[in-house]
């Protein structure tokens, strides 16, 4: 009998302590499945895996980024000398040009004959850049095939541009996203700091316990509200305000999304700054009030200074919600891709990429994996803040 | 005259009768010592000379407490004066989360002085009547924690003079000290003497004979007895006084 | 002694003034946090009725009402929580009654609190990539409640602990004293002092669970299926997610407003609700323990 309860105890213990390493194990699986897709993403070409890109045999040229080829496909670049070739204007010759230099007699009813028709066109072309879909080259094919470079971290993390599914190249650059995140982050707190930390103060020092009783639960139950229904309130109630008071092109901007976000900010604001302003010990209020300091002064010159690590642990949670806030950014910034200049223009967040654009992109494809990988820079940015707020809200005050 | 006088006070914490009926004066320049068991009243009663219990809700006060002839109770009164000139020692050190120099430098900071020169001579003058100059001369820009528990509360009795009161209360402001630091506090306590008016809350009897001219014993929200210390420790008049010093309770 | 009285008076006018901005500022805040609920309850209460909580959603989800999404945001809410509120609450026990403070201790403390940290749209991806796509899941009930649970785990953990650790260690000691167990000491002892606290945590995590969009845009939630769920393997629609398509991307986004004001006032309506329940537990036991 005894035995057995001791079994049981053991038994138990074990449930509690598998339990308790969920979370743990969660975060690593959460760090394995996003980054082994995220990261695959640089052994990767930004064009698709079944177009062939090709040149004459004589051209010299046998690597070509991805930036090249969109320059070509854009009439930018026109002679293979600006890329390190001959000095011979570039010939691009895609399907739509098949159809116009070669007959439908030449090409076969069903396409049938279009691969040797393709063939001997880059071999008979010099200039020719060939860029087509890999079903209509010969096996036997007499060009010389261009390697495109992979996608390399500093192209992902510095391209000013983001286009996942452009045509001829994807355009994979993730600046203006992680910018666009931190403008609205920005913005949110240089709103939300001032009136929470103002909210706080008053809360916590100057208002009696019956207005402080009314006000707590309002603030809790405004923690609670989903970020949809913010980001609801935002498309219908700022973004015409802010469109109408600045005389906009469109209300959704950076601005609109700094609002609804500085608002959704208060409440941890708020509630974390107004704790740590009330674990100011009495004594310490009393011992700045019996030296003749009115309330004001022992507010400004003690209580806030003695809360001052727990007020920036409040800050930077808050920041750390802001950066993740997907929903209501989502539906108030206007979600255009381009390196921000204002807050009076429309951007784009990292977390509202990957919700807008994750349900389109094909499973396991280069912009599915783009997204991953913009889920990882996610990770890390809110990883960092979480050990700095860690750091400070564990930092002793003696 | 008396420095300081209460006369016929009684205070409730809701429906606690804290204290009764109490009345008691004092002259400049003594040391008085509040003794009694804990909970008898004793920091209530010093808190009512700077109006520290006007912080705490539901508090009712009766009777007059006056301070060099005036009722400070009145609403004429100035609190942040009143508190100006008469400093405060707790019974923890508590100095404030600054350096050890704007630790003493506050009490004048915060009353409007701006004086450069007269703030550094009066640290300096405050720390020395503390005792504590030569040890924190070199590192005045240092935090206040980084001081041994003794040092903060010497620094915090600095921190009481430099706004030059005539009065210093002091709520067993050795009761988290050890022996040496607490003979330290005791020297400098007989020491102020000759210019300040020192009111000082113990439950350490030896204490109180060794530094105080006049003791008051408190019992339960009471003023017991009232004398000179010497005749408190030798011939007390009341039993309850007699008990309490023999040590047969609290 | 004039110039004392000057300064006194500089004193009293300085701290006037700032506490009036204090005051003004908290008002401001006040006024537009109250304004949002305002705003939603009276623009949200003509669309409410019988018929818009227990009919499908019709003419391209411009009529017609709700009911698929609020039985799809109650299956999530459920699923999490069985999910979520036992593991949650046993790793609580773990972690206050048996784990001392160590290494081991603060790793856990910090892993949970990461994970508290993490954006809602990464435990989307993640939650896309292990239980819809590794584990087979598919667009699913299962896969959602899972996401969503993860993501309520840190609250229920953090909240069991609070509520633990404010039991007094007199009640372990005596139990302990008296012969009991460890096991017998938690069951008997702490957790019936802890549970209305323990209750609420739990209380106040379905309220934020039932608002969660991003979690579920990739596990389960879809954009019109006019029917109720079969099994766990079924697609629902839920309410955050149907607000966001039909005030962004609906077939007729002006003529779907009263339905979008609707669906944000049963949202807020939840969230009040898991509050007001949440802190009539705690009253309730806090009535019953006093006597
Ligand atoms: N802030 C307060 N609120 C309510 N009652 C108090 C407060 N401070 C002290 N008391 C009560 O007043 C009585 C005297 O307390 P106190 O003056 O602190 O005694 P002493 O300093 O002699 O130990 C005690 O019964 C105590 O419970
Ligand atoms: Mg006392």
């Amino acid at each position: 009998m005894r035995r057995l309860r001791k079994i049981i105890e053991k038994i138990v213990e074990g449930v509690l302590a598998m339990s308790a390493a969920i979370t743990s194990i969660t975060v690593l699986l959460i760090i394995i499945f996003l980054f082994d897709e995220g990261l695959s993403i640089f052994s990767k070409k930004p064009v698709d895996d079944d177009t062939v890109i090709a040149v004459n045999s004589s051209n010299p040229v046998s690597k070509l980024t991805g930036l090249q080829i969109k320059d070509i496909f854009d009439q930018k670049i026109t002679n293979w000398k600006q890329i390190g070739g001959k000095n011979d204007s570039i010939k691009l010759f895609r399907l739509d040009e098949a159809g116009t230099t070669f007959t439908e007699q030449q090409m076969g009813s069903n396409f049938e004959r279009l691969a040797i028709c393709v063939d001997s066109y880059v071999v008979r072309t010099p200039g020719v850049l060939l860029y087509f879909s890999s079903k209509y080259i010969p096996k036997d094919f007499h060009g010389k095939r261009i390697e495109i470079a992979n996608i390399t971290p500093y192209s992902f993390l510095m391209g000013k541009q983001w286009f996942p599914t452009a045509q001829p190249v994807a355009q994979l650059g993730v600046l203006p996203l992680i910018l666009g995140t931190l403008w609205v982050t920005l913005g949110a707190i240089l709103f939300a700091l001032p009136f929470g930390l103002a909210t706080a103060i008053f809360m916590a020092e100057i208002a009696n316990h019956k207005v402080r009783n009314y006000l707590k639960p309002v603030v809790e139950l405004l923690a609670g509200i989903p970020s949809v229904v913010y980001g609801f309130f935002g498309l219908i109630v700022i973004v015409p305000a802010v469109q109408k008071i600045f005389n906009l092109p469109v209300g959704e901007s950076g601005l609109a999304g700094s609002i609804v976000l500085g608002i959704m900010a208060l409440p941890t604001i708020i509630t974390i700054s107004e704790d740590a302003l009330r674990t100011t010990p009495r004594a310490l209020k009393e011992a700045s009030l019996a030296l003749g300091a009115s309330h004001w002064q022992t507010i400004r010159r003690v209580i806030v200074p003695y809360a001052s690590s727990g007020i920036t642990a409040a800050i930077i949670l808050g920041i750390g919600r802001a950066i993740g806030e997907t929903m209501a950014v989502l539906m108030v910034t206007g979600n255009a891709a381009v390196i921000p200049h204002s807050y009076f223009e429309p951007l784009r967040t990292i977390p509202a990429t990957i919700a807008a654009e994750l349900g389109e992109a094909a499973y396991g494809g280069l912009h599915f994996k783009a997204l991953f990988a913009l889920g990882c820079i996610l990770f890390i940015m809110t990883f960092i803040i979480n050990l700095i707020f860690e750091f400070i809200a564990k930092k002793k005050k003696y | 005259m008396a420095k300081l006088s209460a006369n016929k006070v009684n205070l409730f914490y809701g429906d606690n009768h804290a204290l009764k009926d109490v009345t008691l004066k004092m002259d400049a320049n003594t040391v008085t010592a509040f003794i009694g068991p804990s909970g008898c009243g004793k920091s209530t009663f010093l808190r009512l000379f700077n109006r520290m219990n006007d912080l705490i809700p539901h508090v009712r006060i009766e009777g007059d407490i006056v301070v060099d002839g005036e009722d400070i109770y009145s609403k004429e009164v100035s609190v942040d004066l009143l508190r100006k000139n008469i400093g405060m020692v707790f019974q923890k050190p508590n100095p404030f989360p600054k350096s050890i120099f704007e630790n003493v430098a506050y009490g004048m900071r915060v009353n409007g002085i701006r004086d450069k020169h007269y703030i550094n001579e009066r640290v300096e003058t405050s720390l020395k009547q503390a005792s504590l100059w030569t040890e924190v001369k070199d590192k005045l820009k240092k935090s206040a924690f980084e001081l041994s528990g003794g040092q903060q509360q010497r620094l915090c009795i600095a921190r009481a003079l430099a706004i030059e009161p005539s009065v210093v209360l002091m709520d067993e402001p050795t009761s988290a000290l050890d022996p040496l630091a607490t003979h330290k506090i005791e020297e400098l306590v007989f020491n102020l003497k000759a210019d300040y008016t020192i009111v000082i809350v113990t439950h350490n009897m030896q204490q109180a004979a060794r530094v105080s001219d006049k003791t008051a014993f408190f019992y339960l929200g009471e003023l017991i007895e009232y004398d000179d210390t010497n005749n408190i420790f030798t011939k007390p008049r009341e039993i309850t006084t007699q008990n309490y010093i023999t040590g047969r309770f609290g | 002694m004039d110039k004392a009285h000057k300064i006194i008076r500089q004193k009293k006018v300085s701290q006037g003034i700032a506490f009036s901005i204090f005051g003004i500022i908290t008002s401001i805040v006040v006024l537009i946090l109250c304004g949002i609920l305002y705003f939603i309850f009276v623009r949200g209460w003509p669309a409410m009725s019988w018929k818009f909580l227990t009919s499908m959603p019709t003419n391209g989800m411009t009529d017609g009402g709700i009911y698929p999404a609020i039985i799809g945001t109650f299956c999530l809410i459920g699923g999490s929580m069985l999910f979520a509120f036992p593991i949650g609450v046993l790793s609580g026990i773990y972690l206050n009654e048996y784990l001392l403070d160590g290494k081991l201790k603060s790793f856990i403390n910090m892993m949970t609190n990461n994970l508290a940290g993490v954006p809602s749209i990464v435990f989307g991806l993640f939650g896309m990539a292990l239980f819809v796509n590794k584990l087979k899941f598919g667009d699913s009930i299962l896969a959602g409640s899972l996401t969503l649970g993860l993501l309520a785990l840190p609250v229920i953990i953090r909240t069991t602990e609070e509520a633990l650790k404010s039991v007094d260690d007199a009640y372990r000691i005596a139990s302990l004293a008296l012969g009991a167990s460890k096991l017998q000491t938690v069951r008997k002892v702490v957790l019936p002092i802890a549970f209305p606290n323990i209750l609420t945590g739990l209380i106040l995590s379905v309220g934020r669970v039932s608002g969660e969009t991003a979690p579920i845009l990739f596990t389960v939630a879809a954009y019109f299926l006019p029917r109720l769920p079969h099994s766990i393997y079924d697609q629902v629609m839920a309410l955050p997610y149907h607000l966001y398509v039909i005030c962004t991307s609906g077939t007729d986004i002006v003529a779907s407003r009263k339905m979008a004001y609707g669906t944000a006032l049963v949202l807020i309506l939840i969230v009040l609700i898991s509050n007001i329940l949440a802190g009539i537990v705690r009253s309730y036991f806090t009535r019953k323990n006093k006597i």
